[in-house]
């Protein structure tokens, strides 16, 4: 590159030459295209009627903006041996997500709080294996945990589906929370002590206040890993918790028929509709989680 | 005064932290151990405990099935590991260079991770269907012989869940190395500029290196990816056809359930969970003796 002027631009390495520029944007246009396609595939076929779908092709414009198949979608469409469409399994996941979610929080904030001002015996050997835990696939830990919950009278219930997702939750929630915690400074902790402030107190009265922002990036990455979950639904929901994965995928693959594609989008929407209003709403806080690695796969 | 003695508050520290050693010892201690014990025994429906040695895992190691699930876990990772972490770095240095739409860019490339792999699984199902899917278009569009039936072909459908897989986590992995990037500094692109040193050679010899920690994080949640890979397959192809795009996860589920061979499925658990271990056991050392070198 050029330097003989000896003044560099100040733009971060813009060395590049105005060609090369313009490639790049549209190289980042392009893929941003191509990224988008499934969601604007999904949107167009959810509003075609089977006859537009057979004629017409996977990109075209619907004809006309008609409801009924998002409708059928949520109100009547077959998962399996019921047909009630996904509604059901909405208010499921709404039923285990908020609890899991602010359980998931509490206890990682309350762990992550006791890990790192205090010097607790054994804590680091906890937190270690706590950490190692978080890396086990879950099919390792699934059948010890139907074992768990079938003997404690849990298996098939709410609360043992909101027991699995909290406890799934933990190593990462802790995690994030204990070095959070890690760039408080000490003396801070010193002071509230030095004026009397007991363990409790100094959580709720200066950490917690402190701490809102990992705290809505905990949740909002909670949020949706608990919404998109489908393994733990599948397996702790059983039939009455099932939750809308569980269900939208049974409306799909429990198909009798002629496959209704327009039926099958719309669900596979309105499936995703939380978590994208979630990630469009606050996409910054979940840059900032997904940035700092916290997250599990 | 008493209730602030340091004693006492630690006390207290230590209490908050027995239910988590309970979670800890019972399930990720106890629960893998009792599931790695019953991977010995000749479990079937229910766990049972009469010795069975190495039996289940010669079963395991003779039956077809598994050896295809490794396959394509194996085929998964080594296509999927160094794809999504070319087009994620990509992005990111592209993005890094200044673009106007940043903003706008980085939330159309992460969207996908937002979406569950079930979602994720069903659309690309769709956008890969040979009647009427990409097929279609490219049909329509005057190559009238295009046979696009890569997902109903037993050689090919675990190469559309690859792809699927891609879309998903090549934002995941473009903003976790966009952050490594913001942290490169500036003297060391101006020395860069100074040399002359072309842009891949930059690249490739001294920006990579100096970003290790936020590649091993990228790589770490991509292996993830690929041992939990199992609702994506389920949504896509269902494992099929056939067994063609069968996973070690999926191994497992269906015969802890539906096949009701518990002892066969731990031990195809264990065996799981030895291989992420051996793999993110190096990449945890790694990563914190990275950090250690920092602080």
């Amino acid at each position: 590159m050029t330097t003989e002027n000896g003044r560099a631009p100040v733009h971060r390495n813009a060395y590049a030459a105005p060609l090369s520029r313009a490639l790049t944007y549209v190289l980042l246009i392009a893929i941003a295209i191509v990224v988008l396609i499934p969601l604007y595939v999904m949107i167009v076929t959810a509003f075609k009627s089977m006859e537009e779908i057979r004629t017409g092709t996977l990109l075209s414009l619907p004809h006309a903006l008609t409801f009924e198949y998002w409708s059928k979608a949520w109100n009547s469409a077959c998962t399996g041996l019921r047909c009630e469409g996904l509604k059901v399994g909405f208010v499921n996941s709404v039923l285990i997500t908020i609890p899991s979610v602010a359980l998931a929080i509490a206890a990682g904030a309350v762990t992550g709080y006791a890990l790192s001002f205090w010097r607790v015996r054994f804590a680091n050997v906890l937190f270690t294996v706590l950490l190692i835990g978080g890396f086990f696939p879950y099919q390792v830990l699934i059948y010890p945990l139907v074992h768990i919950t079938s003997t404690i009278g849990l298996f098939n219930s709410l609360a043992g589906v909101i027991a699995v997702h909290v406890v799934f939750a933990l190593p990462v929630v802790t995690l994030l929370f204990r070095n959070y915690f890690a760039t408080i400074p000490i003396d801070l902790f010193k002071a509230a002590r030095v004026d009397g402030a007991g363990y409790w107190r100094f959580f709720f009265s200066i950490l917690l206040p402190m701490s809102v922002p990992m705290i809505a990036v905990a949740g909002i990455l909670q949020v949706t890993f608990i919404w998109n979950d489908y393994i733990v639904g599948l397996v702790f929901g059983g039939i009455n918790y099932a939750p809308m994965t569980v269900q939208l995928n049974n409306i799909v693959h429990s198909t009798y028929g002629e496959r209704e594609y327009n039926v099958e989008m719309a669900a596979t929407l309105l499936t995703s509709i939380i978590p994208l209003l979630v990630y469009f709403t606050s996409g910054r806080w979940f840059v900032r989680g997904v940035a700092s690695g916290a997250v599990k796969g | 005064m008493f209730a602030t003695s340091p004693s006492n508050s630690r006390l207290q520290a230590t209490l908050t932290l027995v239910p988590v050693a309970f979670v800890v010892l019972s399930v990720y201690v106890g629960g893998v151990l009792w599931a790695a014990g019953i991977s010995f025994t000749r479990s079937s429906m229910l766990p049972n405990y009469r010795f069975a040695g190495f039996t289940q895992y010669i079963n395991l190691f003779s039956n077809a099935r598994w050896h295809v699930s490794l396959t394509n876990m194996a085929l998964f990772a080594v296509i999927f590991i160094p794809v999504t972490l070319f087009i994620g770095y990509s992005l990111a240095a592209m993005i890094n260079r200044g673009v106007r739409g940043e903003n706008a860019l980085r939330t159309i490339y992460l969207y996908p991770f937002a979406m569950s792999f079930i979602v994720t699984g069903l659309v690309w199902r769709w956008l890969f269907d040979p009647n009427y899917g990409i097929a279609d278009v490219a049909r329509k569009l005057g190559f009238e012989n295009a046979s696009f039936d890569w997902i109903v072909n037993a050689d090919t459908a675990i190469f559309t869940i690859i792809f699927a897989a891609v879309w998903h986590s090549s934002g995941l992995v473009m903003v976790v190395l966009l952050a490594g990037l913001r942290g490169v500094d500036d003297d060391l692109w101006k020395a860069i500029r100074i040399e002359g040193i072309p842009a891949w050679k930059a690249h490739l010899y001294i920006i990579v290196p100096s970003i290790g920690a936020s590649i091993t994080t990228a790589l770490v949640l991509m292996c993830l990816t690929v041992v939990r890979l199992f609702d994506v397959v389920v949504a896509m192809t269902g494992g099929g056809p056939g067994i063609a795009t069968d996973v070690p996860a999926k191994f497992i589920i269906d015969h802890m359930f539906e096949r009701q061979q518990v002892g066969l499925a731990s031990a195809a658990a264990t065996t799981l969970l030895l291989l992420v271990l051996l793999v993110s056991v190096p990449l945890l050392y790694l990563k914190n003796r990275r950090k250690g070198a920092v602080e």
